[in-house]
């Protein structure tokens, strides 16, 4: 190519993106037949059983609930405004790299209206600015990490769960209402981000409220090792009076079965915060006093208002097991972005909604879900605020298979979250300023 | 022969080019991708015509994808500047790595490399506050020549990007088959203990074929982290630096295509398979895998290959 | 002093059940010279054979320890199947290839028993603790073990013994020696090669899907367990040296101590030991503990 073809070239190149810009900027007006919306969640490997099921699960039933007008108030309305919903259920698997590819064919080549999903806080932070990039809508219903809206700012992406912050500083404080005595701490956590994030978090929170309490063991065993014999052992031998553990899937159920012959529970209290999803599956291998904790006012733990009931009991007679956390997460999404395609419905007078209207309908947005209201207070009003919930597992409820809870205490969302505008890290650090607790 | 060849690789550089154009988006960003691991395949290939089958590619792939996401947390955006320093980081660890491994052969040079891989993939995950931990690094889109392209076109300059290096790459690994180090290097596994004999630098030989390929191995890591635009320690997974030895075998370790040609195929056969039988895609690699080894030793693409020596003479 | 007893007894526990997982791994390359990564498929399959068919036979309600007698079943019918099956269906037919190739051929069979486990036993874990629990707790230096992972050890024990009874003092295992020293000759001594070459694959096999099936009872049994012990077994057979059964018993044991030690004295390097324990035998004695060095063929 001389010199010249070159320029032609860059020339050419930049008259076809000027056209793709231009041309998805003049989208919307007539009503579509159908809302398409990518459902990204965890098919197969370690996250599928214990989070990617049950997220999945949760979008079919509620969907063809949605579409048949069968779900109560406010959202019985059939569809998306009358409109029906189609999902493509999309495998998480396969890494980062494979996500950004997947979702790039999911809004360029299957053209979906939007996507939902994410499970794993590499994924979500891989995906964000390729939404950004591709001006394509992404609510992100799953992922813990804390940094995605505290670090920048996003047009596209929004996330209608609260992060891990909330889960940690929740612990902190129901361990320290229902054990005002306790004087020494431990953690055993996966070693990878998730598991660093929440002992941190929960770590510097207790040391906040309560300065003398003392971490005993720090324990990271690396991810899926499945074998925590000697972790155990060194947690055993520390005798601290509170063990943290953020585990989840298998490796939790691991420690478990692990731990109950090993009399763990007996020295220390536990504190599980995904415990939620493996009340149904372990039964009475969990003994009593135990801590469990729904990533939010989730599952064992949900309020008791219609829309649980009714989301309860749909989910459980189709699945034959009750909705855990995950599944109201997704349903926080999918209602969420109902609640933005009609709001956006109304104020264009009933003209289709463009991906800016309805991001601008979700910006800030409050809107009930079983697990109660949402509002997106945060990461200027793309990121959601929730309250959470806690209770210690007491007796074996034969009926329902599982644990019952007893002790639950709700912490309402401004007592657990930050403030808008400031860092997590900051928050705690400065000993939880603007916090309203009960 | 020569000038056929050369025919040969005009027309796959134009036929690239035009895909840039032609084919939809997200094929573009697949492509982008597979070339990007192409390179790294090479890699893979240019130790195997040494006869050592290295288990540990993700350590160089790895160190130069987070090389351009740390000089990007720096404040260098510049592609012509990012490309250069990730490899240049790739090929000192190289050096340092191969002081280490290069004494070692077979199955001790596969357990090593995959050793080191590992480690510095606990390190990635472990240095939480300087590496992300496996949350990884966020790579922003970078400028050429100063210009900072954005959505289409800074994807098209990503993927012209991995078309350029991809040539360079393939280019570099024919001058190296036909050098005196490549030779010695394919003498080297015939019989190593003759060529010492014959009076020839073996570990010398076997050294420079370690750097080459950790440059390759780090030019498909910042393709790939331009590319996608995040990198995590996954990277440097041992399975990450499997999948390049396994398509290497796929393609066929014979010729400088062959590679390349195995990892569109793969990427193109993983993303459909994903699509429509997620639960049984491992399954039909596996077996894709073992109906080659048994029935097509040389690769997918060696019949094209035969099929061109007989034309050509 | 606790502190050392307890080191002591997690980095044995950990050794036995490293030993039992590496065994196999050990015996095939051994013979066959082949680096066996589908050892993960059989261990995975080994594990969800076990789990389903003691929760089977804990919901009969019949004398509680014979769990364990079928975990050992499960072990043995699976082992004894995909053995056969991998060696004459696939592995035969590429003795004589470069290592490499095989490697990849045991890798593609790993992949194909990865979804197989998938389709066979679904995505959803099963558990299997009845064994792990109903044993007890024995009492070491203040700290309770479950009785389940002194058994390990006892199971570790007994597989290492046995096997080297069974190579050094049986006639076939004299057959199996031959065929290590020198494959050639010893078929032109009249021993039947493919005999030998299937008996042990199939021998390791069988020890794979035992490690798994005596895993199954500590762990929730999920898709993906066969990935994270083909790294682990290989490090422990290349510490210990390719090939050799005492290899393998010493790597055990060295990995074992060095990880429990780091769990209970810096817990930061939990991640690593592992590979450092591999790097730095590798580096002194670049064949393993136990390797041969071998003669060199100009």
């Amino acid at each position: 190519m001389g010199r010249g073809a070159r320029g032609w070239f860059w020339l050419a190149v930049a008259v076809v993106a000027a056209v793709a810009v231009a041309g998805r900027t003049w989208a919307g007006a007539p009503r579509p037949s159908e809302v398409k919306v990518g459902i990204v969640t965890f098919l197969s490997g370690a996250a599928a059983a214990p989070f990617g099921i049950p997220a999945r699960n949760a979008a079919e039933v509620l969907i063809e609930e949605l579409n048949a007008g069968r779900v109560p108030a406010p959202y019985s309305t059939r569809g998306v405004g009358g409109v029906p919903i189609r999902p493509v259920v999309i495998d998480e698997a396969g890494g980062a790299e494979k996500q950004v590819a997947e979702f790039r064919r999911l809004v360029l080549d299957e053209r979906v209206d939007l996507v939902i999903g994410y499970i794993s806080s590499a994924d979500c932070l891989a995906v964000a600015p390729v939404a950004e990039e591709l001006r394509a809508l992404l609510v992100l219903f799953d992922c813990g990490t804390h940094q995605i809206f505290e670090e920048r700012t996003y047009r596209y992406v929004f996330r209608t769960h609260g992060h891990q912050i909330l889960d940690n500083v929740g612990a902190a404080r129901y361990i320290l209402r229902i054990k005002p005595e306790v004087a020494t701490i431990a953690g055993i956590n996966q070693n990878y981000a998730w598991g660093q994030d929440s002992w941190n978090t929960f770590r510097d929170s207790m040391r906040r409220l309560k300065p003398d309490v003392r971490v005993l063991a720090e324990q990271f065993p690396r991810l899926f090792a499945g074998e925590y014999s000697a972790e155990l052992s060194a947690l055993l031998a520390a005798r601290p009076d509170v063990i943290h553990t953020s585990f989840w899937g298998g490796d939790l159920e691991s420690f478990l079965i692990q731990g109950l012959p090993r009399r763990i529970y007996e020295r220390s209290t536990l504190v599980l915060t995904t415990g939620d999803t493996v009340l149904p599956r372990l039964g009475q291998q969990i003994p009593p006093g135990v801590v469990i904790g729904a990533r939010g006012p989730h599952g064992a733990l949900a309020p008791n208002v219609p829309l649980n009931r009714w989301f309860r009991e749909v989910y459980t007679s189709r699945f034959n097991v009750r909705p855990v956390y995950p599944a109201y997460h997704m349903s926080q999404a999918i209602l969420g972005v109902k609640h933005a395609y009609e709001k956006a419905l109304a104020a264009n007078r009933g003209v289709w909604p463009t991906r800016e209207q309805v991001a601008a309908a979700l910006r800030g947005a409050t809107f009930e879900t079983p697990s109660g209201t949402i509002r997106m207070a945060l990461g200027n009003g793309h990121q959601a605020v929730e309250g959470v919930a806690f209770g210690i597992t007491s007796r074996y409820n034969s009926a329902t298979k599982e644990m019952e809870l007893t002790r639950v205490l709700s912490f309402p969302a401004e007592c657990v979250n930050p403030p808008e505008g400031m860092k997590s890290e900051e928050w705690i650090a400065r000993g939880f300023p603007g916090a309203k607790c009960p | 022969m020569k000038s056929v060849s050369r025919l040969g690789w005009a027309g796959l550089v134009g036929v690239l080019v035009l895909a840039g154009w032609l084919l939809p988006r997200w094929l573009v960003f697949l492509l982008a991708l597979a070339l990007a691991k192409g390179v790294a395949v090479l890699s893979v290939v240019v130790l195997m015509r040494a006869g050592l089958v290295s288990f540990g590619q993700g350590l160089f792939f790895a160190a130069a994808a987070y090389a351009a996401g740390f000089a990007m947390r720096w404040g260098v955006r510049e592609t012509l500047l990012l490309v250069p320093w990730s490899v240049g980081v790739a090929v000192l660890v190289g050096a340092l790595a191969g002081l280490l491994v290069a004494r070692y052969r077979d199955i001790f040079f596969a357990m090593l490399t995959l050793a080191l891989s590992m480690v510095l993939y606990g390190i990635l995950i472990k240095a939480y506050g300087v590496t992300g931990g496996s949350d990884g690094i966020r790579i922003p889109t970078p400028t050429l020549l100063g210009v900072q392209f954005s959505g289409e076109g800074a994807r098209l300059v990503v993927y012209y990007l991995a078309v350029a290096a991809t040539v360079v790459a393939a280019w570099t690994m024919g001058r190296y088959d036909r050098s005196p180090a490549g030779y010695l290097a394919q003498a080297v596994r015939d019989n190593e203990l003759r060529v010492a004999y014959l009076g020839a630098p073996v570990p010398r030989v076997v050294y420079l074929g370690f750097l080459l390929s950790s440059g390759l191995a780090g030019l498909g890591g910042v393709l790939t982290a331009l590319n996608v635009g995040h990198v995590d320690p996954g990277l440097s997974y041992w399975t990450t630096s499997g999948e390049l030895v396994f398509i290497a075998v796929l393609g066929g370790t014979g010729s400088v295509m062959g590679p390349l040609a195995g990892a569109v195929v793969y990427e193109l056969i993983r993303s459909y398979a994903f699509k429509y039988a997620p639960y049984a895609w491992q399954m039909m690699l596996g077996a894709a895998m073992l109906l080659i080894i048994l029935f097509l030793p040389g690769g997918l693409w060696s019949p094209v290959e035969r099929l061109w020596r007989r034309q050509t003479t | 002093m606790d502190k050392l007893a307890v080191i002591a007894v997690d980095g044995l526990v950990f050794a036995s059940w490293l030993f039992l997982v590496s065994a196999g791994l050990s015996l095939i390359y051994g013979v066959l010279r082949i680096l066996n990564v589908a050892h993960g498929g059989l261990f995975a399959v080994g594990a969800y054979a076990g789990a389903s068919l003691v929760v089977a036979y804990s919901a009969a309600g019949l004398w509680p320890l014979g769990a364990l007698l079928a975990l050992l079943a499960a072990a043995v019918a699976s082992g004894l199947v995909l053995g056969l099956v991998v060696e004459r269906g696939v592995l035969r037919w590429t003795y004589g290839r470069e290592p490499v190739m095989q490697l990849l051929v045991t890798f593609s069979v790993f992949l194909i028993l990865e979804d197989l486990t998938k389709l066979l036993w679904g995505v959803s874990p099963y558990y299997a603790y009845q064994p792990y629990q109903l044993l007890g707790q024995a009492r070491v230096a203040g700290i309770d073990y479950p009785v389940y992972s002194f058994l390990l050890l006892v199971v570790a024990g007994g597989t290492g013994l046995g096997l080297w009874w069974f190579v050094r003092r049986t006639r076939f295992g004299r057959l199996v020696v031959a065929v290590i020293h020198d494959p050639e000759i010893s078929v032109a001594m009249g021993v039947n090669l493919a005999r030998v070459y299937v008996t042990t694959f199939t021998l390791g096999a069988v020890l794979a899907a035992l490690g798994g099936a005596f895993t199954a009872p500590m762990i929730s049994v999920v898709p993906g367990i066969g990935v994270e012990v083909i790294v682990l077994a290989f490090a422990v057979v290349v510490v210990g040296g390719l090939g050799s059964l005492e290899g393998a018993a010493v790597g055990a044991l060295l990995i074992g101590l060095v990880r429990a030690a780091a769990v209970h004295l810096v817990p930061v390097l939990e991640l690593f030991t592992i590979y450092l324990v591999m790097a730095a035998v590798l580096l002194v004695r670049p064949l393993g503990l136990f390797g041969r060095i071998e003669a060199r063929r100009i």
